[in-house]
């Protein structure tokens, strides 16, 4: 898995609550076999038109966020499917962090196993780094997953909460599966003992 | 100490805790199909490693298949390519593999519980957000990523933090014309889909016990609408036998075995729960949603919301984009909303009984002319049931079109789905913007609401149709 440690970067202003993963990556991209090349989709009926050409109102569709590495939107974020696609749709396109006031849960857990960091802050919080995340590329935001910090073009800055497991993954490129399989005796015995006291599974 | 049945399944598969209270959740049953499992057995192959229970993976294409008639393959190539790559995959790792022409093939979430491959007490997972199905057993499920589907197979286990105990309580009795979809969508109304974010919920009550089995599995499936991950409902003598007999079901002397553990599943008296609702069944009304988000509810006999009296500035702008997506003026009664699409079908609402409560509309009645109404069964199974029950007759008699299994235009992955601002009255799960078709415009409501929609070609209370 890919590390995130520090990143600099711009953020786009997507101030709507509830984005959900059909908004994200709609279905019609979902026919791939691969992780990768679903950031051209990403967020399709929201960037194109139905001719393909693009939606110049549309953030991601702006000069100064073309190169947007940070997304800055409101309450909810990635509700609906399970569908990875979203995440990986998102770091395809170049976005390795999201800031929202809340998560739904599996878009969350799934943005870590991607080396996308989604933080969680009080509103207050994302309304400022909304302010900021509208002047552009001329306000760069900083995250940082050591520090737990993030800081805006003006100098302040906010501390987030984040799982320590999670955190420590995220920094290290940790593989969940080859950390789960170092516990192999633990599974065995569990397995064991399952099929003694319930036969039938 | 008093536990909760989510308390109590969940203890009964802890592999490892750590001191942080990351968890390493076994896995009793893994359910895959076509759209989210590709890129989980690329990774275990290379990365060398084996699917390590294949006897506790049961994999089944759904999302993709058309409707027609498909006995001479699939014709879009992507489609083709990901219906394909799972048979391969399955046949390479040995993993029980239902194709697009096995009777038993039909949308995950309807196959696992008809098979008894889905089983209370047990913790299943799929790749897919309404495995919260399952719940309806006394299962612990939920939905996962793709990641973690490639974790599962490789570990027949999860790596999980406990979630938050939450009990949603119904009771009373529910008045005609209303049922559990009408409960569930309530419950979303309510509870808001951000409502359950981080906590298991917990159907309780005397409506609930009320319900069929397959009345309880479209409240669990929906639970994902609410945010929370998995939806819960104590087994009892309607699960058992409901499972009784299924294929892959304890037999014999398991059989009894296992019964006398399912009966240990419910929540203790005493157990306490971090959030508690509670709501009356005999008010609840026939519902439908107006808007693009599941919370979006109104009674039929209600109207589309004015944003001009809302203070939250997010939620004004939400509602002010819904009502111009869904092409409504605020404080249109929704009883003159016209329809041009009925969608009968999904995980939600694809069973036997719901067809059944189709067709009980439906007969000696006909579909609007200015309406396309289209039934899907959920499985091969669940079509045969109706075809030897004749149902399938009273519909097309009625002008409904009767297709083969799948998801359908639930999601749109096929080539069934609505033209831009084709109006929708569906069964399914989800009114979320482009979800049945770019453009389209989907109201959820339950399948004797849509069928009485497509009789009269508007919204209409199933209950006032003559
Ligand atoms: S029927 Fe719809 S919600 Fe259910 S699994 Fe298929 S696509 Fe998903």
């Amino acid at each position: 898995m890919d590390k995130f440690d520090k990143l600099t970067g711009v953020g786009a202003p997507l101030p709507m609550i509830n984005i959900d993963t059909d908004m994200i990556i709609p279905k019609q991209f979902l026919k791939t076999i691969e992780r990768t090349g679903l950031g051209k989709h990403l967020f399709d009926e929201m960037r194109f038109n139905q001719d393909g050409s693009e939606k110049e109102d549309f953030v991601l569709n702006k000069p100064a966020y073309r190169n947007a590495e940070i997304l800055v939107a409101g309450e909810n974020f990635g509700c609906g499917s399970s569908r990875e696609h979203a995440p990986w749709a998102l770091k395809d396109f170049g976005i390795r962090c999201v800031i929202a006031t809340s998560f739904a849960d599996i878009f969350y857990n799934n943005c870590f196993k991607n080396g996308i960091l989604p933080i969680a802050l009080p509103q207050e919080d994302v309304d400022k780094l909304m302010d900021d995340a509208e002047r552009g590329a001329n306000a760069t935001i900083t995250v940082d997953l050591e520090k737990q910090e993030i800081s805006g073009p003006d100098g302040g800055t906010i501390k987030f909460d984040l799982d320590p497991f999670k955190r420590h993954c995220l920094l290290e490129g940790l593989d969940d599966i080859g950390l789960s399989l170092e516990k192999k005796d633990n599974i065995d015995t569990f397995e064991a003992k399952q099929a003694d006291t319930k036969p039938w599974l | 100490m008093a536990k909760t049945l989510y308390d109590k399944i969940w203890d009964d598969h802890l592999v490892h805790e750590a001191d942080d209270g990351t968890c390493l959740l076994y896995i009793d049953r893994h359910l895959i199909h076509e759209v989210t499992s590709p890129q989980a057995f690329e990774g275990l192959r290379m990365a060398g490693r084996k699917v390590r229970a294949p006897g506790k993976t049961l994999a089944v294409v759904d999302h993709n298949v058309p409707t027609t008639d498909r006995s001479k393959g699939i014709d879009d190539p992507e489609s083709k390519l990901q219906v394909d790559t799972l048979a391969r995959n399955a046949a390479e790792f040995g993993v029980d593999y239902f194709d697009e022409n096995d009777e038993r093939q039909g949308i995950v979430h309807i196959i696992g519980p008809e098979q008894g491959f889905t089983l209370p007490g047990t913790t299943i997972v799929c790749g897919d957000s309404h495995t919260s199905t399952h719940g309806a057993f006394g299962a612990l499920a939920h939905g996962i990523g793709t990641s973690e589907v490639e974790h599962v197979l490789a570990t027949q286990t999860l790596i999980q933090k406990k979630a938050k105990n939450m009990r949603v309580t119904v009771n009373g009795e529910l008045p005609d014309g209303v049922g559990a979809k009408d409960i569930i969508l309530a419950i979303i109304g309510e509870i808001g889909t951000a409502g359950g974010t981080g906590h298991v919920i917990e159907f309780a009550g005397d409506a609930i016990r009320a319900l069929s089995v397959e009345g309880r599995m479209t409240v669990c499936n929906m639970t994902i609408e609410g945010g929370a991950r998995a939806g819960l409902i104590a087994p009892d003598e309607k699960t058992f036998a409901y499972l009784k007999d299924t294929p892959r079901a304890p037999k014999g002397a398991d059989w009894d075995a296992a019964v006398a553990y399912w009966e240990t599943l419910y929540s203790d008296d005493d157990a306490t729960f971090d959030v508690e609702i509670t709501l009356d069944a005999a008010n609840l009304p026939p519902t439908v949603t107006w808007g693009t988000s599941p919370e979006d509810v109104i009674p039929i006999s209600g109207s589309v919301p004015d944003p001009a009296g809302v203070e939250d500035a997010g939620r004004k702008q939400a509602l002010e984009r819904s009502l111009k997506y869904m092409g409504l003026a605020p404080g249109t009664k929704i009883t003159d909303v016209p329809i041009d699409r009925v969608f009968i079908g999904s995980c939600t609402n694809g069973r036997i009984e719901d067809l059944r409560q189709v067709a009980e509309i439906a007969k000696g009645r006909q579909v609007a002319e200015t309406v396309n109404a289209m039934v899907v069964p959920g499985s091969g199974l669940v079509k045969a049931q109706a075809e030897a029950e004749g149902i399938d007759k009273v519909l097309t008699e009625a002008g409904f079109d009767w297709r083969e299994p799948g998801c359908s235009m639930c999601l749109a992955m096929n080539a069934d789905k609505l033209e831009p601002e084709e109006r929708c009255a569906s069964t399914s799960n989800r009114n979320f913007e482009g979800r049945q078709g770019r453009g389209g415009r989907t109201h959820l409501v339950s399948p004797s609401m849509a069928a009485a929609a497509a009789i009269a070609g508007r919204f209409i209370d199933v209950r006032e149709l003559d």
